[in-house]
């Protein structure tokens, strides 16, 4: 691959939820900058762009990841998925997303875009998860609003109801 | 959802602004868009606590293409007015150094250029001369006759200082039994909201008005405030605030500063500008709660009733006083009793200014540093005693028979039981089995504590209190200030659906859903039937000084009002639908979305077509009832006077109760606390939402175990701040923040429309130090610090250390060190070379364009680089002491982008058989960027790059070393 | 707060990010999981004039196993190896206490190991298991030990023109017992004092993190009646020094106190 300018715009191509996308920009573009700004994907929230709060994380390939902890050319050609994409369709909330309005597990709101991206690719692959787990998994986020007890609370309802989706 | 039992309000419904916010359609500020032509500000900071402007060289960052404008001090003070102080002081308060810096993070500069990423360059390219002053940041310190000055005007540090007395606390102290006394420092903390501040300005010059976009979260008194410093009237500063918010818990208050300077900056360049802080900024110079040093006496009688309290406060604001403060002295001033029936009080408050981030509203406002001493002191008073902490609360508690209840300074506390509060927590959160578990765990050795707070959570503030930091013959020059203005407009459009708009500017806690719920069973509809919008327009919507989102009023006061105007709503409806079924209006019902005759549900009228008839038929109706039907209601509560000629301040409208209790552990080896049992007991008044109310109550605990166990807004004594990241600043995760159990006993406010109290911030005024009792009781501890570190906690633990090393003086920030070289070359050799500038300069690493500017003196430009991280320094170099060639002194400081440093190092070069030992001894002294963002490395680095210098030296000395040497040195052993 | 300027190079082969290293010298930084540099560059405390991306390179995407070693190629991220079903007892315990699941992720071993931080969790393990650290350049290629790799506070004996290709880490032997123990402010803060233990049949390998400028590794003999004076020793060696989230003294009494438990642990893993 030729060198990257870093005075220049460079074309970014990959899959956002599951449509691609495409937008210029420098290699030191941060992935949630892309995201927001070159294609108005605001459902990421920016909340220290130092890898600590995890607000703005999302999934590269399947693989968690800080978006501000992220180029924007390191993910060319990869699959993103971001709050936006958690839905089944307009209008609808997802059993995890239910699960959070159900038990007021969000009061700004500004943090859950991504915890709800931690808890979906974590249950995906670990469906029997106690709550020791979830507590470990989700001391990659900072929220001040909840104290995460409600938090907690909707990630083990979303899973036991996940679980039994599962069986259905 | 569409059967409404009862009443919506009490229900705990799933919230209205939830599903956009959990799809990621939320719309907070940075979410908006901004218009077309928008540029982006940066803010270059000040790395400095104390320092003079010597010059700021900006011609290369102009010269950067996409920059429109660069903006210092003195281009903001052209265009603006200084803040207004809340004080009567000699002293300017602008959003921006002018002259000086007087704390780390200070905006110096501001930039605004095409994106922010240009922007940011920008700052690079901008050479700022600071001539360094000695900093103070101990509130205490900053007293003494010999500290550093911050405002010349001032004379002193000390900005305010008042005395207050109420009843005869000297004669209550001469008659006490005991007098007990506790001295303590509370530290400073912040909310630290997920989201930070954004601000988009327009300037419009044809009609001289700002139009400002900005994530505010009132006062709007602040209004007034922003308008003046941009010297426009009110009606040229149109103020807008996005839908939603990334929290703020005060914080976004502190947001107006930078209103003002991104204004400015918008006129200057003629076009909008959008600035975003970013979290460094935040951290180091957003809104900080203070630290405030108490001593607290209390009269005891021999059975433990406390007669008097004597308060001495000394608050510390940091560098400036930004309105509203003092306001945070003042909030509790009728509250200095707390929960308890003591008639004499006497009180020095003092304000006193520091080289620290400047104060502003933060969840809790003033009560966690007054119940950390009140609370700490009620434990002290039960050991002194003889008694049990729960005995010496019990007996002091207000009874239940004096409500409303008027405090010895002032406050009516409007209702409560908290004896009864008390037992019930006691009896449901499982007390005695608490005192099973502790001792169970005793027995074992371990180290486990039980802790007791009960505080009252004042909300709803009096706009006067702040009025009592001037005296009764000032204030009386100044006219009365009182009240607490809440407002709520509803109308009915053409189709009849009703829209409810409020000026509560909600920062997450869900008040459209609850002001849906309050006007649905007022008019009968269901909750989604209502559609409520709370964000403000100052030019368009009703506002007034007191509206916002702070002192806990959005239950009690801003719900209120919207049933005021709900209800005015009603009577205006019934008026128009009694005719037409034939009932006089007191018999019209309104439910089910209909209005129907009372006991005759069949003569009805659908809700729309009632509530739609004046704008399609306002000729069939009466003249007073033809204007279409839009209500707008005012409340404030009578209750809230302005201070009296003693100084009696009613500083709230409601009071709730906390009574907490919790277990704790703390563990014998790494001194760490675990809570085991946390029980917190809240009396808020009727609840509206439980399931909202349950939130409020977790988060202020969490953000209460935070300021307890873990968060500290920290400075070095030179005024460097070190918790710069949240990597130092340690917001608590998940793993640290258990459950507590939360219990309720509903006393409504007799003062407020709905009986609701606030209730988002009594955990940060009862749990920070109902841990410190509890860690106190489990290890025996006479005085506690928070945040309670588990080092110092270990000290107590581990004893003494076994053969410690000598302990650097308390507070030196002074990093020393020694180290030698052996170098074979002779003495004379080396001496030559540090004399030579030019092979000096070779040795130093990453130096270039070296200048002698005498014999012993030179600067260069160096870069130095620990791993990645590289910076670009002015340094400056100085031999001194010199004794050929035996020994001297190399004195240096250098700065850059990264910080700054300085530093002695003493050489002495001895003979050993012709080659020469050199050795080396230093101190160094390093601030700026780097120590306030990656303080843990910092010692570390600067050791590297002292050690590269002197291995430079040596391989520049003895160049030719022989083979067998440099593979020594190759496997890294001494040669 | 966003990166200074750079270029980038996503390369797709060994040879060339090896080229481009020779090519810029200091001027060059490799890039692999990227969640230490990333805060760096975001901060503007790193400013390097080319990122060189190594994670297209299929080589160094392997982790391969044999009875002997383990080797931990440089584009490896923590999660993967994590995720193994079976992996030697040590790294298992303190792979989990690197950042959080979501840094894990994209984080690589190697990067860790380059980086330096005198309290991360990989280069102490590398460290109490004797492993290697394996360079390459355009010009050659080098072992060098985890006790001659770590040389101070992000300083290691790396040279400007060499990345870090693998570290090889010799698997886990009968008779020998493992135990890690970390000590934060938080979970998933930089250690305050992190220990990791390897006990064999004529003593116990302990590494201490958190402490010194860099990780570092003593022998300490078998017979626990002698620990109390070896660790005294090792916790005076170790220059310990006060800052904001703990002092000197508490980090010494934790290498003495969590030390000997530790020890303990791995000995008695051992049986």
């Amino acid at each position: 691959m030729p060198r990257l300018s870093a005075t220049q715009r460079h074309s970014i191509r990959f899959t956002l939820n599951g449509t691609p996308v495409q937008g210029e920009a420098e290699p030191r573009m941060l992935l949630t900058d892309f995201l927001r700004h070159v294609l108005g994907a605001t459902g990421t929230h920016v909340g220290c762009e130092h890898g600590v709060c995890g607000a703005c994380t999302v999934q590269v390939d399947g693989a968690l990841a800080r978006a501000c902890l992220t180029l924007a050319v390191q993910v060319q050609g990869c699959e993103i998925r971001t709050v936006e994409g958690l839905a089944p369709a307009p209008g609808r909330l997802s059993i995890l997303q239910e699960a959070f309005r159900r038990h007021h597990a969000l009061q700004c709101g500004f943090c859950t875009a991504g915890i709800l991206m931690s808890l979906d690719a974590f249950l995906r692959a670990q469906p029997d998860a106690d709550e020791a787990a979830l507590r470990d998994l989700l001391s990659g986020h900072l929220c001040r609003c909840t104290g995460y007890a409600p938090i907690i609370a909707a990630a083990l309802d979303a899973a036991a109801r996940l679980r039994e989706t599962a069986h259905a | 959802m569409d059967s409404p039992g009862d009443k919506w309000v009490g229900q705990s419904l799933p919230r209205f602004e939830d599903a956009a916010l959990l799809t990621g359609r939320g719309r907070y500020f940075d979410d908006c868009g901004t218009p077309p032509g928008t540029l982006h500000a940066a803010i270059l900071r000040s790395p400095h606590g104390h320092a003079r402007i010597e010059g700021i060289e900006t011609a290369a960052a102009r010269a950067l293409p996409g920059v429109a404008a660069i903006l210092t001090g003195e281009d903001i003070r052209a265009t603006t007015t200084s803040l207004v102080v809340g004080v009567k002081a000699p002293m300017e308060c602008w959003p921006i150094a002018v002259e000086r810096v007087r704390y780390v993070g200070e905006p110096v500069v501001v930039v605004v250029a095409t994106d922010r990423y240009v922007a940011e360059d920008a700052l690079d390219l901008i050479e700022v001369r600071y001539a360094p002053l000695p900093a103070v940041t101990d509130p205490v310190a900053a007293l003494a006759p010999a500290a550093p000055v911050l405002h010349d005007g001032l004379k002193g540090n000390l900005a305010s200082e008042r005395r207050f007395r109420y009843g005869d606390p000297e004669a209550a102290f001469a008659a006490a039994a005991h007098r007990v006394r506790i001295d303590v420092a509370y530290p400073r903390s912040a909310c630290t909201p997920i989201e930070c501040y954004g601000v988009l300005a327009e300037y419009d010059p044809g009609e001289d008005s700002y139009d400002v976009f900005a994530n505010f979260q009132g006062p709007f008194s602040i209004h007034a405030v922003i308008a003046r410093a941009l010297r426009v009237p009110g009606n040229r500063l149109r103020l807008r605030t996005p839908p939603d918010s990334g929290g703020s818990f005060g914080v976004k208050q502190g947001v107006f500063p930078y209103i003002v300077l991104i204004a400015a900056a918008a006129k200057a360049c003629g076009r909008p500008v959008k600035w975003v802080e970013d979290r460094l900024e935040h951290l180091a110079a957003s809104s900080v709660a203070t630290n405030r040093v108490t001593r607290l006496e209390a009269a005891v009688t021999a059975d433990g009733i406390i007669t008097a309290l004597d308060w001495d406060q000394l608050e510390d604001c940091g560098a400036q006083l930004r309105a509203p403060e003092p306001a945070t002295l003042y909030r509790m001033h009728g509250n200095m009793t707390g929960a308890y029936a003591i008639r004499n009080v006497a009180i020095r408050n003092r304000v006193v200014l520091t080289n620290k981030a400047p104060t502003g509203l933060n969840r809790g406002f003033g009560g966690p540093q007054v119940y950390f001493a009140l609370e700490r002191l009620v434990q002290r008073i039960a050991i002194t005693l003889g008694l049990h902490p729960l005995d010496v609360i019990r007996l002091n508690l207000v009874p239940t028979a004096a409500m409303p209840y008027r405090t010895a300074s002032g406050a009516l506390l409007d209702s409560g039981d908290y004896a009864t509060a008390l037992e019930t927590a006691l009896r449901d959160g499982r007390h005695d089995e608490l005192l099973r578990r502790r001792d169970a765990a005793r027995a074992q050795g371990r180290h486990y504590g039980i802790g007791y707070t009960a505080v009252v959570e004042p909300s709803v503030s009096n706009m006067g209190y702040i009025t009592a930091v001037l005296t009764p013959a000032e204030r009386k020059r100044a006219g009365p200030k009182n009240g607490a203005q809440a407002t709520a407009t509803i109308q009915c459009d053409a189709v009849g659906s009703v829209s409810v708009h409020v000026a509560s500017v909600p920062q997450g806690q869900g008040h459209r859903t609850v002001l849906a719920q309050v006007v649905a069973d007022e008019l009968g509809l269901r909750p989604q039937d209502i559609r409520v919008v709370t964000d403000i327009d100052t030019a368009k919507d009703a506002w007034s000084i007191a509206s916002g989102n702070y002192a806990s009023r959005f239950a009690p006061a801003v719900a209120g009002v919207a049933r005021i105007a709900a209800q005015q709503l009603r009577a205006r409806l019934t008026r128009i639908a009694a005719p037409l079924l034939n009932v006089p209006p007191e018999d019209v019902v309104l439910a089910g979305g209909k209005l129907h005759a009372s006991g005759n549900a069949d003569n009805a009228l659908p809700f729309a077509r009632v509530a739609s008839s004046p704008h399609w038929a306002p000729g069939t109706l009466p003249a007073e009832d033809s204007a279409p039907l839009r209500e707008t209601a005012w409340w404030t509560p009578p209750e809230l006077t302005a201070p009296n000629e003693s100084d009696e301040v009613n500083s709230s409208l409601c009071h709730g109760f906390i009574f907490d209790f919790c277990g704790v552990e703390v563990d014998r080896i790494t001194g760490e606390t675990r809570i085991d049992h946390y029980v917190t007991m809240h009396d808020c008044g009727t609840v509206l939402h439980p399931g909202m109310v349950a939130g409020q109550v977790t988060g202020g605990f969490a953000h209460a175990l935070g300021a307890a166990l873990y968060e500290a807004h920290s400075y070095a004594d030179d005024g460097s701040l070190q918790t710069g990241t949240f990597a130092d600043y340690l917001v608590p995760t998940a793993m640290e923040v258990p459950a507590p159990i939360i219990l309720h006993h509903e006393s409504p406010s007799p003062f407020t429309p709905l009986g609701a109290k606030g209730v988002g911030e009594g955990n940060c005024m009862s749990t920070p130090v109902c841990i410190a009792n509890a860690v106190a009781d489990a290890l025996g501890l006479h005085d506690v610090t928070l945040p309670l570190l588990p080092a110092t906690l270990a000290a107590h633990l581990h004893g003494a250390e076994p053969n410690a090393p000598a302990a650097a003086p308390k507070g030196e920030r002074l990093l020393r060190g020694e180290g030698q070289a052996r170098v074979n070359a002779p003495r004379e050799q080396l001496w030559a070379l540090l004399l030579d500038p030019d092979a000096l300069m070779a040795i130093v690493p990453g130096a270039h364009g070296i200048q002698r500017t005498s014999p012993t003196d030179y600067t260069a430009e160096v870069t130095l680089g620990i791993g990645p991280v590289k910076g670009r320094y002015r340094v400056a170099l100085a031999l001194s002491d010199l004794d050929e060639p035996n020994a001297l002194t190399l004195s240096g400081n250098a700065a850059g982008a990264l910080g700054f440093g300085q530093g002695r190092g003493q050489v002495t070069l001895t003979d050993a058989n012709g080659a020469t030992i050199i050795a080396y001894r230093y101190e160094a002294a390093v601030g700026g960027k780097v120590a306030s963002i990656a303080g843990r490395l910092l010692d570390g680095a600067t050791r590297v790059v002292i050690s590269q210098f002197f291995a430079a030296l040596a391989r520049q000395a003895a160049p030719q070393a022989p083979w067998w040497q440099r593979l020594l040195q190759r496997l890294g052993l001494r040669a | 707060m966003k990166p200074a300027k750079f270029d980038y190079v996503q390369a797709e082969a060994l040879d060339e990010a090896l080229a481009t290293l020779r090519a810029e010298g200091e001027g060059a930084r490799i890039i692999a999981g990227g969640q230490s540099l990333l805060p760096m560059l975001n901060m503007r405390l790193a400013r390097p004039a080319v990122l060189v991306d190594i994670m297209h390179i299929a080589a160094l995407a392997e982790a391969t196993a044999t009875t002997e070693t383990l080797r931990i190629g440089a584009a490896v991220r923590q999660a993967a190896l994590l995720a193994r079903p079976s992996l030697h007892p040590l790294l298992a315990a303190a792979l989990p206490w690197v950042g959080h699941a979501q840094t894990r992720s994209r984080g690589t071993l190697c990067g860790s190991v380059a980086h330096a931080d005198p309290s991360a969790e990989i280069p102490l393990v590398l460290l109490a298991l004797q492993g290697e650290i394996l360079l390459r350049s355009a010009r050659r290629a080098r072992r060098v030990a985890a006790t001659d790799f770590f040389t101070g506070m992000m300083q290691t004996a790396r040279h400007e023109d060499e990345m870090i290709e693998a570290i090889t880490i010799p698997q886990p032997r009968t008779g020998e017992g493992y135990a890690f123990r970390e000590v934060g402010r938080r979970h998933g803060d930089f250690a305050i004092v992190a220990c990791a233990a390897a006990a064999h049949a004529t003593g116990v390998r302990l590494a201490i993190g958190g402490v010194a400028d860099h990780p570092a590794a003593r022998e300490l003999p078998a017979d626990s009646a002698q620990w109390d004076d070896a660790l005294d020793a090792f916790a005076h060696a170790l220059d310990a020094r006060d800052d904001l989230h703990a002092t000197a003294t508490y980090r010494r009494q934790l290498v003495r106190k969590l030390g000997r438990q530790v020890m303990q642990e791995a000995a008695a893993c051992r049986a």
